[in-house]
C-alpha cells in the first residue's frame, strides 16, 4: 500500500466532526454563528434570549450535530425541540436563513469548501424534522 | 480501558465508581438524584463540585474559568482518577453565625451592613451569600469587599417597600445582633489573568456591591487594562459612594467611573440615561473585553446579549441578576 492510499484510508475512516476539528471547531463556530442569528431580523424572534448561556449550549448541540459529531438526538428529538417554533410560524425561509449563517460561519473560519458542503448536507437532512413535516 | 475503582462521597454516603465509568453514570446507577441531560458535556446540567481534590482536566472542558477555579466539573465527563468528595448543587448549605458590627445608611434607602466572623471567611470578591433569619427566611446578598484580616463581610442592602427580608434588616437588625450566613456562592468574580484586558463593569442600584468588590480586587491585583464602571439609578439620591469612586478614579489612571441617572434631574458630572444604554454607546467594539453585569435582572439579561453582540465572548461575560423571589 502506498502512502497516499494510507492517507486516504485514514481520511475516509475519520468522521467529518474529527476532520473539521472536533469540539474546538464547534466552540469557534458557535459564537460567530449565534451573533449572526441574533442580528438577523428574519429569525431572531425564534431565539429566546432569556438565558444566553443555555442558548449557547444549544448552539453547540446544533454544530456538533451538523458536523456529524457525537450526539444523542433522534429525528423525533429534533421534531420535539422545534415543535414550539413551528407553532410560531417556522418555515422553509427560516430554515434557509439558518443554512446561510451556517455556511457563512464556516467560510469565515476558513473551513475547506468540501467539508462545508458535507456539514450543509447533514443539516439539510434535518429539514423535515425541524419543520415538523 | 485504563482506570481504577474509586470512592465517591456525597453527604457522608459513599458510592463506588467502576474503572472507566463516569461520575454521572456511577451516581445514576446508585440511584442518586442528580440532574442531567445531554451526557456529553454540552448542556452543563450535571455540573457538580469537588470538595477536596482537583477534578480531572477533561471534566472541566468548556466551563468558565471562575467555575474551574472553584473545582466545579461536569459529572458526565468525569472519569475520576482518585477518591472524590462531591457536592451536588442543591445540597443543603452550611451556615456560620456572624455578628453585625456596622449598620449605617449609604443613602436614603441603602443600608451598609458589616458582619464579622470569628474565623477566616474564604470567598472571592463579587460572590454572594445567603443570609438566614431565625424563622428560616433566606435571601441572597452580594459581598461588597475583598477578604479582610478582620474577617468581615460588607453588604449593601436596598430597602424594598414591603420586602420581608430587606425591611427586617433595615428596621430591626442592630450592631451586636447575630445572623446566619451561608458559604459563598456564585462565579461572578475577578481572576488575575490577562491583566491587560479591558474590564467593563455595569450595575444598577445595589448591583454596585459585587462590582465594588471586583473593582477593589482587580486594582489590588494590579490589573493594568482599562476599567470602566457604569453605575446607574433613576435619581441622584439612589446612587452612593460617589465621592469615594471619584477619588479612586483620580488615583488610578486606568479606572474610569461613570455615574448615570435615568430620571429628569441630572446634576453636573453625571451622565443622563439608562446605565446599560450609556455603557453600550461608549464602546464600538467589546472584542476581548471582560464584562461584569450586576443588579436588575432585565438590565443584566439585556446587557449579556448586547455585549455579546458587540463582540465580547460568552466565557468573558460574568453576571449576577438580583432576582427577587415572587410571592
Ligand atoms: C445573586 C443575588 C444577589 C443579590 N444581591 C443583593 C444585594 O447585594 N443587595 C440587595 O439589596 N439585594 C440583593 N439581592 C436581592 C435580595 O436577595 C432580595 O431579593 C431583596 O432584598 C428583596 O427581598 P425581600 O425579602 O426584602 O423582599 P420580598 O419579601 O421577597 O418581596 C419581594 C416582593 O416585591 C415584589 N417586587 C419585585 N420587584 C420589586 C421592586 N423593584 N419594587 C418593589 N417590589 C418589587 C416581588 O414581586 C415580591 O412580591 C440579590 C439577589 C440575588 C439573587
Ligand atoms: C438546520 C437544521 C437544524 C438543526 C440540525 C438544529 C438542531 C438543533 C438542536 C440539536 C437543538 C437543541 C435541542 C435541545 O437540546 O433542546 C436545537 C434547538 C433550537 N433550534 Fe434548531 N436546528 C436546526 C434548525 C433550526 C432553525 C431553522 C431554527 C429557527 C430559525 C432553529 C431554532 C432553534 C431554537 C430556537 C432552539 C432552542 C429551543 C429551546 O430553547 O428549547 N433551529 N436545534
Amino acid at each position: 500500500m502506498t502512502d497516499t492510499q494510507n492517507n486516504q484510508e485514514a481520511t475516509m475512516s475519520k468522521t467529518l466532526y474529527e476532520r473539521i476539528g472536533g469540539e474546538a471547531a464547534v466552540n469557534a463556530a458557535v459564537e460567530l454563528f449565534y451573533r449572526k442569528v441574533l442580528n438577523d431580523y428574519r429569525i431572531n424572534r425564534f431565539f429566546d434570549d432569556s438565558d444566553m448561556d443555555k442558548q449557547i449550549a444549544k448552539q453547540k448541540a446544533f454544530f456538533t450535530m451538523a458536523f456529524g459529531g457525537p450526539n444523542n438526538y433522534t429525528g423525533r428529538d429534533m421534531r420535539n425541540a422545534h415543535a414550539p417554533l413551528v407553532k410560531m410560524g417556522l418555515d422553509n425561509s427560516h430554515f434557509d436563513a439558518v443554512m446561510e449563517h451556517l455556511g457563512a460561519t464556516l467560510v469565515e473560519l476558513k473551513v475547506p469548501a468540501d467539508l462545508i458542503a458535507e456539514a450543509a448536507a447533514i443539516a439539510e437532512s434535518a429539514r423535515n424534522d425541524v419543520l415538523g413535516k | 480501558m485504563k482506570g481504577v475503582m474509586v470512592k465517591l462521597t456525597i453527604e457522608e454516603k459513599t458510592y463506588s465508581c467502576q474503572p472507566g465509568e463516569t461520575v454521572l453514570d456511577a451516581l445514576l446507577r446508585e440511584h442518586v438524584n442528580i440532574s442531567y441531560a445531554c451526557k456529553k458535556g454540552t448542556c452543563h446540567s450535571c455540573m457538580v463540585r469537588s470538595a477536596d481534590t482537583l477534578p480531572p482536566e477533561a471534566a472541566q472542558a468548556g466551563l468558565k474559568n471562575t467555575l474551574k477555579k472553584q473545582n466545579h466539573f461536569l459529572a458526565c465527563l468525569c472519569r475520576p482518577e482518585q477518591d472524590m468528595i462531591i457536592k451536588l448543587p442543591d445540597q443543603s448549605e452550611f451556615y456560620t453565625e456572624g455578628t453585625v458590627v456596622v449598620n449605617e445608611m449609604l443613602n436614603r434607602n441603602t443600608l451598609l451592613l458589616v458582619i464579622a466572623f470569628e474565623d477566616a471567611f474564604e470567598f472571592s470578591a463579587g460572590q454572594f451569600v445567603n443570609l438566614q433569619r431565625a424563622d428560616g427566611l433566606t435571601r441572597s446578598y452580594s459581598i461588597a469587599n475583598t477578604p479582610q484580616e478582620s474577617n468581615t463581610l460588607e453588604f449593601h442592602i436596598r430597602r424594598l417597600t414591603g420586602g420581608r427580608f430587606s425591611e427586617w434588616l433595615h428596621d430591626e437588625i442592630t450592631v451586636g445582633d447575630t445572623i446566619a450566613v451561608s458559604e459563598p456562592r456564585g462565579h461572578c468574580f475577578y481572576l488575575p489573568e490577562r491583566s491587560e484586558q479591558g474590564l467593563l463593569l455595569v450595575g444598577t442600584g445595589t448591583g454596585l456591591a459585587p462590582l465594588a468588590g471586583i473593582l477593589t480586587d482587580a486594582l489590588a491585583q494590579g490589573h493594568s487594562g482599562p476599567i470602566y464602571l457604569f453605575h446607574g439609578s433613576r435619581e441622584f439620591d439612589d446612587l452612593y459612594r460617589i465621592d469615594e469612586l471619584r477619588q479612586l478614579a483620580r488615583q488610578h489612571q486606568n479606572f474610569h467611573y461613570i455615574p448615570c441617572l435615568s430620571g429628569k434631574h441630572v446634576p453636573e458630572g453625571f451622565t443622563h440615561g439608562r446605565v446599560n444604554e450609556v455603557a453600550l454607546a461608549s464602546f464600538t467594539d467589546l472584542k476581548d473585553w471582560r464584562v461584569f453585569l450586576c443588579g436588575h435582572p432585565e438590565m443584566v439579561n439585556q446587557m449579556k446579549k448586547m455585549t455579546f453582540l458587540k463582540g465580547a465572548s460568552m466565557k468573558d461575560i460574568y453576571a449576577d441578576a438580583f432576582f427577587v423571589t415572587p410571592v
